[in-house]
């Protein structure tokens, strides 16, 4: 007991520690909240939100079913397919870019321009590159499409080149022992090691894309989003519930099934 | 052995018959199957979003010439670039700060070791999940329309996209923390409030300013882009050099965000490794 208490008096003391921290965090309040100005509530703010409520509570039931291209099960299957394209094409295109990061493949100096150039691609926003895409492909889901398949490699390559770094060469060696072509120790070597987790991040990053998708459509890259705000600004409630509910809906199935499959991935299945 | 599923009864697995006489059944790959179904999806896409190689091919040229004078920046646009770009900056601090301090409650509520109310704990996590699901844009435009145009919206916005975030990532990791010392503290005569602060929330607190910080990195680039829609900062600016065609313009402002996400990502990922 008296061991005990003589450790914890002589415990390390951070008090002053913690002071700072603290006096550093509440400065940055007060400094951040110079910028952010509080105007009250908008003249129609509070019927905005009543509006919002009302809608998500009773959302138009006729547009959900509705099977023509003004409805949602036609726009929400438009977003998904730009997704999955977006995605396909975003990993093909990651490829070589993860291999031209790789260290381990190409020397420090390629290496270090490759990851400056995905660097650049991760940091500007997809919206951006989708308004200088509609300038090239004009509006609709094909500027989508593009958009994403660029702003995907981004991330995809980030995690492949991390896959490819870890990449077990013992292998490679008792296969070159074994006496295999090149071909082979491709085929039995690196691609068992990497195609599951070159998987499972492309499925993580279609889930990052169908909500990604969404967006771009506010800006006319076509999907579900252009119609969803659309029908926000000119205060359609009910049909906002109901595209805002379906999105929800399909957002959360989607994610729900991708974990699945890539926790089978995980454990090697 | 795993059960046999519905395509195992279509496609019969194969039989091998090994020398002792026990029948080994070796599954027909799927691999064919998954490839039919990705791309007959591939197909139905290529079909709705009306794929056109020919308008790249055509016109992609376009697209370098856009970017070439991205790559170009129109340097004395920078000093209209500094307010806007601040106004981002504090906009995502004070969201991430607010929605980091609402979301420790919530993900004790969520935490299933803490919270034993299996209906409280459900409902809490369904909501969370649904704030997940919702794009970000979209929040920042139905707040822009309840507070009007301007930070204050955008601010709102990250706290609540802040909240859904950390919450889950913080009661994913108060769910693994050891609750021995708590029960220990517990059987000594402390109260539950006392036992938790002094047994969990030493385990939790490098996690959660970790995440905080984390969450701090993602939410200034998704601040970049709220001014789209209304809801104040550097977004503004975006829209509207991309409007009037003015990429010079719009380089600038993309490299001074560059240059501000490289300098944060650098700071919080020192912080951050300090913390674990």
């Amino acid at each position: 007991m008296e061991h005990i208490l003589n450790m914890y008096n002589k415990r390390p003391n951070t008090k002053w520690i913690k002071l700072l921290v603290t006096a550093i965090i509440i400065s940055l309040v007060i400094y951040s909240a110079s910028g952010v100005t509080y105007k009250g509530i908008a003249a129609k703010g509070s019927d905005v939100a009543f509006g919002i409520m009302y809608g998500l509570t009773h959302p138009d039931v006729s547009i959900i079913f509705n099977f023509t291209k003004e409805g949602v099960p036609y726009l929400l299957a438009q977003t998904a397919a730009i997704a999955v394209l977006g995605t396909i094409f975003g990993a093909v295109l990651a490829i070589p870019f993860s291999f031209l990061c790789s260290k381990k493949i190409v020397g420090k100096y390629v290496a270090f321009v490759f990851q400056a150039i995905v660097l650049l691609i991760r940091t500007i926003p997809s919206v951006v590159w989708a308004l200088v895409w509609i300038r090239v492909t004009g509006p609709g889901p094909f500027c989508g499409v593009v958009t994403q398949s660029i702003c995907s490699i981004g991330m995809i390559s980030k995690m492949f080149v991390t896959a490819i770094d870890d990449i077990d060469t013992g292998i490679l060696e008792s296969l070159d022992a074994c006496g295999c072509t090149t071909f082979q120790k491709i085929r039995y070597g690196i691609l068992p090691q990497l195609s599951s987790s070159f998987i499972s991040t492309t499925i993580y990053r279609f889930d990052i894309n169908l909500k990604d998708a969404t967006v771009l459509g506010i800006v006319g890259a076509g999907g579900i989003g252009a119609v969803l705000q659309q029908s926000i600004s000119s205060r359609r409630w009910t049909i906002v519930g109901a595209f805002l509910l379906s999105l929800i809906v399909a957002v959360l199935v989607i994610e729900y099934f991708s974990t699945r499959i890539r926790k089978k991935l995980a454990r090697g299945q | 052995m795993d059960k046999l599923t519905l395509f195992d009864h279509v496609f019969k697995p194969k039989v091998i018959t090994l020398e002792n006489g026990h029948q080994v059944l070796k599954k027909r790959s799927r691999k064919p199957l998954i490839l039919l179904v990705l791309l007959v999806v591939m197909w139905v896409s290529f079909v709705v979003t009306g794929f056109d190689l020919d308008l790249i091919i055509k016109r992609g040229g376009q697209f370098f010439v856009i970017l070439r004078k991205i790559f170009n920046p129109d340097f004395s646009y920078y000093k209209k670039v500094v307010n806007p770009l601040l106004d981002t900056v504090k906009m995502s601090l004070l969201g991430t700060i607010l929605g980091c301090l609402t979301a420790f409650p919530v993900a004790i509520l969520a935490s299933s070791n803490i919270n034993r109310n299996r209906i409280i704990l459900v409902t809490i996590r369904f909501i969370l999940s649904v704030i997940r699901s919702v794009p970000t844009l979209i929040i920042a435009s139905i707040f822009a329309l309840i507070f009007g145009l301007g930070t204050f919206a955008g601010m709102v916005s990250i706290a609540i996209f802040t909240l859904g975030i950390v919450s889950k990532m913080l009661f994913e990791s108060i769910e693994v923390i050891d609750m021995g010392p708590f029960e220990a503290m517990i059987s000594y005569g402390c109260n539950q409030f006392r036992a938790f602060w002094a047994a969990c929330l030493p385990q939790i607190l490098p996690t959660y300013l970790a995440q905080c910080l984390y969450c701090f990195e993602i939410n200034i680039r998704a601040a970049a882009i709220l001014g789209y829609v209304g809801a104040g900062g550097i977004g503004i600016l975006i829209s509207e050099r991309i409007g009037w065609r003015d990429y010079n313009g719009l380089g600038t402002v993309l490299l001074s965000l560059f240059m501000l996400v490289l300098c944060i990502d650098q700071l919080s990922g020192y912080l951050r490794s300090k913390l674990s």
